[in-house]
């Protein structure tokens, strides 16, 4: 599945939901349920420092993928964490680069992406984005 | 606009409410609960009407014309500074300084006392409890004149702990502390802290940001030498705020930014300075943020502050009562009402106080989550941070039953 389709399934299933109870009630279930990075990757320099929440993302680069893992102290922050993990895991450095993540707006959580709100999300993506280009350039000079 | 209320006189929080238009309002339709009055109160309609009349009938510049409007507008604007002296008991009306806010008069006498009085090996005395406005700006000056600044500690009920106060006060130059805890909502003991400086000659700066909102703040009683506060927490407009100094040394203090207002007369070989408070006032000040906190200070003086502060107190009562029912609930400082002010803290569980947050913000319910810019308190209890639900006039028990329902509808999908 393509980065854009992914994201078309995920505003679709979010479509379902009625109330904003049911929808945060998916994506804090989401949150709790993966065990998104190993304890020995949680490290400081994984550390994405939000004002509010911590992110940590530990990322790998395996047959021209990049795969991430990440974790969140905040269950709101995790949930949104591992959907934006199943949106971009296993794409090529290019197409994370080029990828526009649009679904967060989209069902209705936008405010998560305001540098105000400062969550850790927004630079969690930005630290993602950076992590692909970086792998780009590297894999042009190869 | 209110009759003026006698002490003792029971307030009509309703009545009130309708003083506040920006209340009537739905947030994903639910009626607002506004509960970050902390951050900021809202504005009751005589401010708002105010400031509309002064930029509708008397906007000019000030001190400076010979024409009617600027005199109507000086007038208008040095009667915004005696309602500010007579509201904190001031003996002078020029010993009150309009900044842009606390933060601003605590840079100022951070900047100005440490030009003149802080030497190298010196020391600040500040408390474990203060918002970072009152850490950093003494970190600055400390760092500049090679002074340190030390630290007042606080105990497991959020109080501040005076054991060592006279080991602690050795060497310090001047103490800087809150009156009431942005982050706990604590009300600390400034006599006794006044006392023991005093004694040995130590300068004492109060920040009041928190505290002329929920009590009579009378500064000749307290007998501090500085205090700030800000206008947009009192009921009054953004961007305009308070240093209170004693005149004796106010007039001790260089001036703090040069340009207009604030000279006597300019050459370029030699420029004397203004009288207070002029001195310490460069530039075109705020002159509808002046009366807009004048109109605050009537609006609060109207109610009686005496009032206000038994509403309150019987609120917080009330508050406490009721999260204490709530499983799982901490409250982060002190269990004891007669201790606090204004802020109720709290952690549920081991949910991130963000988490909680929003999802009482999907319910209509203001709070501020985080560290409330007093990292060091949150590094004492070792937690990231907690949710602050403050209170103001209008705040009412329906309020606070809305905001206990949200907490357990947010803790059973959280937890």
């Amino acid at each position: 599945m393509t980065i854009q389709e992914t994201q078309e399934e995920i505003i679709a299933d979010f479509d379902f939901f009625e109330n904003w109870e049911d929808k945060y009630d998916f994506i804090i279930q989401l949150g709790k349920e993966l065990p998104l990075i190993q304890e020995q990757y949680k490290t400081d320099e994984n550390l994405i420092r939000g004002c509010q929440s911590r992110v940590w993302l530990h990322v790998e680069y395996k047959d021209g993928q990049l795969l991430f893992t990440a974790d969140s102290d905040a269950v709101i922050t995790k949930g949104l964490i591992s959907l934006v993990i199943k949106v971009l895991n296993g794409h090529t450095p290019k197409e994370i680069a080029e990828a526009e993540i649009t679904f967060i707006d989209a069902i209705g959580l936008g405010s998560h992406l305001s540098p105000t709100r400062s969550n850790g999300l927004l630079s969690m993506v930005k630290q993602i984005k950076a992590y692909a280009l970086a792998y780009q350039a590297k894999s042009m000079q190869q | 606009m209110h009759d003026t209320m006698t002490i003792g006189e029971q307030l009509d929080i309703q009545k009130i409410r309708k003083d506040f238009p920006i209340l009537e309002q739905t947030v994903y339709g639910h009626p607002l609960v506004y509960l970050d009055n902390a951050a900021t109160t809202q504005k009751p309609t005589a401010v708002l009407k105010a400031m509309d009349d002064y930029y509708t009938t008397i906007n000019s510049n000030v001190h400076r014309g010979v024409h009617h409007l600027s005199q109507l507008a000086t007038d208008a604007y040095e009667g915004g500074r005696k309602k500010v002296a007579e509201y904190v008991n001031a003996r002078y009306d020029h010993e009150i300084i309009f900044t842009r806010g606390t933060t601003e008069a605590i840079n100022l006498v951070a900047a100005c006392f440490g030009k003149k009085f802080l030497r190298e090996g010196d020391a600040i005395l500040v408390s474990g409890m203060e918002h970072h406005s009152n850490i950093v700006p003494w970190q600055l000056v400390a760092e500049e004149r090679g002074a340190v600044v030390k630290v007042i500690p606080i105990d497991e009920n959020g109080e501040l702990v005076l054991d060592n106060l006279e080991r602690l006060l050795d060497g310090v130059k001047i103490v800087a502390f809150n009156y009431v805890s942005n982050a706990l909502g604590t009300i600390n003991p400034v006599s006794t802290i006044v006392t023991a400086a005093h004694k040995r000659g130590i300068p004492v700066m109060l920040d009041a940001a928190q505290a002329v909102q929920h009590m009579s703040v009378d500064v000749q009683e307290l007998d501090v030498d500085f205090l700030a506060f800000s206008s947009h927490k009192l009921y009054g407009p953004t961007g305009i705020g308070i240093l209170y100094g004693k005149e004796e040394w106010l007039n001790q203090l260089p001036p703090y930014q040069g340009g207009g207002e604030m000279i006597k007369t300019v050459s370029f070989e030699k420029t004397t300075y203004n009288d207070l408070p002029y001195k310490f006032e460069a530039g075109t000040p705020d002159m509808a943020g002046a009366i807009g906190l004048g109109a605050a200070i009537d609006y609060v003086r109207g109610l009686g502050i005496e009032n206000i502060q038994r509403a309150e107190h019987e609120l917080m009562e009330y508050a406490l009562s009721v999260l204490a029912g709530i499983d799982g609930l901490r409250l982060v400082g002190s269990v004891d009402a007669s201790r606090r002010a204004g802020v109720i803290s709290f952690l549920v569980g081991n949910i991130h106080p963000f988490d909680l947050g929003e999802l009482l913000d999907q319910q209509g319910i203001a709070v501020r989550t985080g560290h409330h810019c007093a990292q060091p308190i949150m590094d004492r209890y070792c937690i990231p941070g907690t949710v602050r639900a403050s209170m103001a006039v209008y705040t009412s028990r329906e309020d606070i039953n809305r905001l206990a329902a949200g907490i357990r509808k947010a803790a059973a999908l959280l937890l």
